[in-house]
């Protein structure tokens, strides 16, 4: 049964070994990772697809808001302070919205970190996704993993030059592309690909894309792990995270120790057999180059890939899956516990085997209630309840507003005829990419009358006022109250702006002040 | 302390060093950091040279460049004042009135006169433009010289009472020191009258022929004033040297004026339109 013959055993040494001397300055080993084939890399497939397709093909989505809005879908629109996403347009002031957005993200990620652990590095992180994307090329111009050992280290050929040339410029390529997809976010896609190509865009499509392309394959292509490693915080933050319920990319080593090569030969001998038969699979597919049976490690992006490459030698030797699995802190411990009766003996993988030769019924495994505790619960409604309350905001928020300012000097004027006047700046926003005919009132303040600059309206208690669609309307407006009917030095009253249309309004509390009576 | 120690849980080498039992792990840097780094020496060191950096006794060394951080600004203000310039010309071809019939010029004016209200006009008007006493305010619909905007204008650019200017408005209360005592009080209590305020009915009873006689010929009958010759109406609830019978009875024996003077050469024809359009907009333009 236990047929080892079939298993290819690898060249592999982790990167981060402690067992090599360090100097002070480390160059750096190169990695060769071995394409993997399993459920994980299946659905890693699957999210390079939806996430790469998400980030290049999101800016030619069309969206429909008439003829006085762009018909972006989602666009960044810096020089008009307008951000467009799908049916929701914000204004700079909303930028709460946003801001909501952010927060809903990071606990999310407390959330997903705290269940099923650095999912966020290993599937969607773009650094991630792209390191993926530049390893397939490399695979597809230089072999797999060992035709790639064997070229770096051949002399220097014709063969040899045309393959890095063709890698480097397939790189490049999908580094222009990258570069190329942010920009067109900020103003309308097809138009600036247009002024692009011909070179007429503005100078900052073009550093940014240059810095977009040097950034993408310099991080994709060259530096690669080397950014998880030295450059990114989040394997740091990690550890504050994760809890004894959180699942983690794990080396069962109650049931792989002791690895043994040759494992037939030394079951014959009478020697503990773990089923790890140190092939080195999970090494050579590793993208980060480490070793995932030195135990978790902040090198590890919990790709999951060591998972698919080690339940394939497991199919193939007849032994279970799950050598290498997602498992929790707390199951690893019983299990654990189970091999070596507490922590008093060495590991001994048969005490984790019923007669048969089966995994035992006392081995855990992961259960899915695991994933239901009060941290996640916490997170969960931390994050549905920022939700809910910004999807209440959006759903409710006002399109048409009115914001006064009162003027403070002169606080008041009193005119020839012995009435007060206050001028006040008001503001009237259109927030809907229509024109709009606002009525602009005053509601309270009884006898006052109203006249606005540049407004050719007969004075009184209300004005009709044209606003253009997406746009602010400023007014200078002067209101005035006769003496007999000012009532204290201080009265309130509102700006009413209503669009009758719509029936939407918005109203202002301002204040009139007057002269102390003499 | 021994160079090799290696730490147990990590199974790293230290680096020897030790304060109070803890010691540092030897885990090696990147190598490319440590370029980078150097990358970054080098990138400062050619900075210097391109940029201005090293200082010297009394200057300091301006950098191939030539780059230069005012120059910057005296871009920025030129590029300023060359997108003003389509408006500035706008204001300066056509007339006072026209401006302010033109809404998006009228906005432009606004904006320049209220920056050169700031400068030039703040020191007796005040800062609101409200005035004080003999000064007057302007945000009232109460005007000596008239509140029409060419009216405005021309008091702008000429000024009042200004010697340096022949074009000046100019006219003078003269002081009626020749009358009684009484006389005088009399037509201060029917001045006040006037206007509504409180007075000896029997004094302005009197002070009603004072008045007729020695005061109606500027001021009107009916005391409503003169633009032409800056008589103030006397009827209405503005007073630019207060408005008791001791105030007025004083400005009667010895009057006040006030001298404003003229802009027009001083700031030129551009800076005068667009502080009258500001004036004006501030409500009491007529």
């Amino acid at each position: 049964m236990l047929n080892t013959s079939e298993v290819e055993r690898h060249e592999a040494e982790a990167v981060n070994s402690a067992k090599v001397r360090q100097p002070l300055y480390a160059a750096r080993k190169k990695i060769f990772p071995k394409r993997a084939s399993g459920q994980f890399r299946r659905f890693k497939w699957l999210v390079m697809l939806v996430t790469l397709g998400i980030y290049y093909l999101t800016p030619w989505l069309r969206w429909d808001r008439g003829p006085h809005a762009p018909d972006q879908a989602v666009l960044i629109d810096l020089a008009n302070r307008r951000f467009y996403f799908f049916f929701i347009e914000i204004w700079p002031q909303e930028f709460i919205f946003v801001a909501g957005l952010l927060v809903m993200a990071g606990v999310g990620l407390f959330l997903i970190t705290s269940t099923v652990g650095r999912a966020w590095c290993g599937y969607t992180c773009p650094q991630t996704v792209w390191v993926d994307l530049f390893l397939v090329v490399e695979r597809w111009v230089e072999g797999d993993r060992n035709a790639r050992m064997k070229l770096d280290k051949a002399d220097w050929s014709a063969g040899k030059i045309a393959k890095r040339v063709a890698k480097h410029a397939i790189w490049l390529v999908i580094a222009v592309a990258t570069g190329g997809a942010w920009i067109f976010y900020f103003a309308d896609a097809p138009g600036l690909l247009v002024d692009f190509a011909r070179g007429e865009a503005a100078p900052v499509a073009y550093i940014t894309v240059a810095i977009l392309t040097a950034t993408t394959y310099v991080f994709g292509g060259l530096m690669r792990e080397q950014v998880c490693t030295y450059m990114c915080p989040w394997p740091r933050i990690q550890a504050a995270m994760l809890d004894e319920n959180s699942l983690t990319v794990t080396y069962n080593d109650w049931r792989g120790e002791p690895r043994t090569r040759g494992a037939k030969k030394a079951a014959a001998a009478g020697q503990t057999v773990g089923d790890c038969v140190d092939c080195n699979a999970c090494v050579a597919v590793c993208p980060m180059g480490i070793d995932i049976r030195d135990g978790q490690q902040l090198e590890c992006i919990t790709c999951a890939l060591c998972i698919d490459a080690c339940d394939a030698v497991m199919d193939k030797i007849g032994k279970e899956r799950g050598l290498i699995s997602y498992a929790t802190l707390d199951e690893y411990n019983a299990n654990m516990a189970l091999a070596t009766v507490g922590g008093t003996a060495p590991i001994d993988p048969r005490r984790v085997r019923d007669d048969s030769g089966g995994l035992s019924d006392k081995v855990r495994h992961f259960r899915l209630r695991q994933l239901f505790r009060p941290r996640t619960f916490v997170y969960f409604g931390m994050w549905a309840l920022i939700g809910v309350v910004l999807l209440y905001a959006l759903f409710s928020r006002d399109r048409l507003e009115v914001n006064v300012l009162h003027d403070r000097n002169p606080q008041f004027v009193t005119l020839a005829d012995g009435s007060i006047r206050n001028g006040y700046t008001v503001k009237l926003l259109n927030m809907i990419p229509e024109p709009r005919v606002v009525f602009l009132s005053l509601d309270g303040l009884p006898g006052a009358t109203m006249t606005a600059n540049g407004i050719d309206q007969p004075e009184g208690r209300s004005m009709v006022i044209p606003v253009e669609p997406d746009r602010l309307r400023t007014l200078k407006i002067f209101v005035r109250q006769p003496q007999d009917l000012i009532d204290g030095t201080t009265q309130r009253f509102r700006f009413i702006a209503e669009d009758k249309a719509s029936f939407e309004s918005d109203a202002y509390t301002a204040t009139f002040n007057a002269p102390e009576a003499r | 302390m021994s160079k090799d120690h290696i730490d147990e849980v990590s199974g790293v080498e230290t680096t020897g060093h030790e304060w109070d039992g803890i010691r540092e792990l030897n885990n090696p840097l990147p190598r490319w950091w440590v370029w980078t780094f150097y990358a970054t020496i080098v990138w400062s060191i050619g900075y210097t040279i391109a940029y201005p950096a090293w200082p010297l006794i009394s200057t300091a060394t301006t950098g191939v460049l030539g780059y230069s951080s005012r120059q910057d600004v005296r871009t920025e203000l030129n590029a300023a004042e060359a997108a003003k310039g389509d408006y500035v010309a706008a204001v300066a071809s056509k007339d006072v009135a026209e401006v302010l019939a033109d809404e998006q010029l009228r906005q432009f004016a606004v904006a320049a006169g209220s920056a050169a209200f700031k400068v030039n006009c703040v020191q007796c008007h005040g800062s609101g433009a409200q005035g004080s006493a003999g000064y007057p305010n302007l945000n009232d619909d109460e005007w000596l010289w008239g509140g029409s905007i060419e009216q405005i204008y021309q008091t702008i650019a000429h000024g009042i009472r200004f010697a340096g200017d022949d074009e000046t408005r100019f006219s003078e209360m003269p002081a009626f020191d020749y009358l009684e005592g009484e006389q005088i009080t009399d037509a201060a209590n029917y001045v006040v009258s006037l206007s509504g305020g409180s007075a000896d009915a029997a004094a302005a009873e009197r002070g009603q022929t004072v008045y007729a006689e020695n005061c109606a010929a500027c001021h009107g009958d009916d005391g409503k004033g003169m633009a032409d010759l800056g008589a103030p109406d006397l009827t209405d609830a503005i007073w630019l040297y207060g408005s008791t019978v001791a105030d007025i009875a004083s400005q009667m024996r010895a009057p006040k004026h006030g001298v404003m003077p003229g802009w027009g050469e001083r700031l030129g024809d551009v800076t005068v339109k667009e502080l009258a359009v500001y004036v004006h907009s501030l409500g009491g333009g007529e």
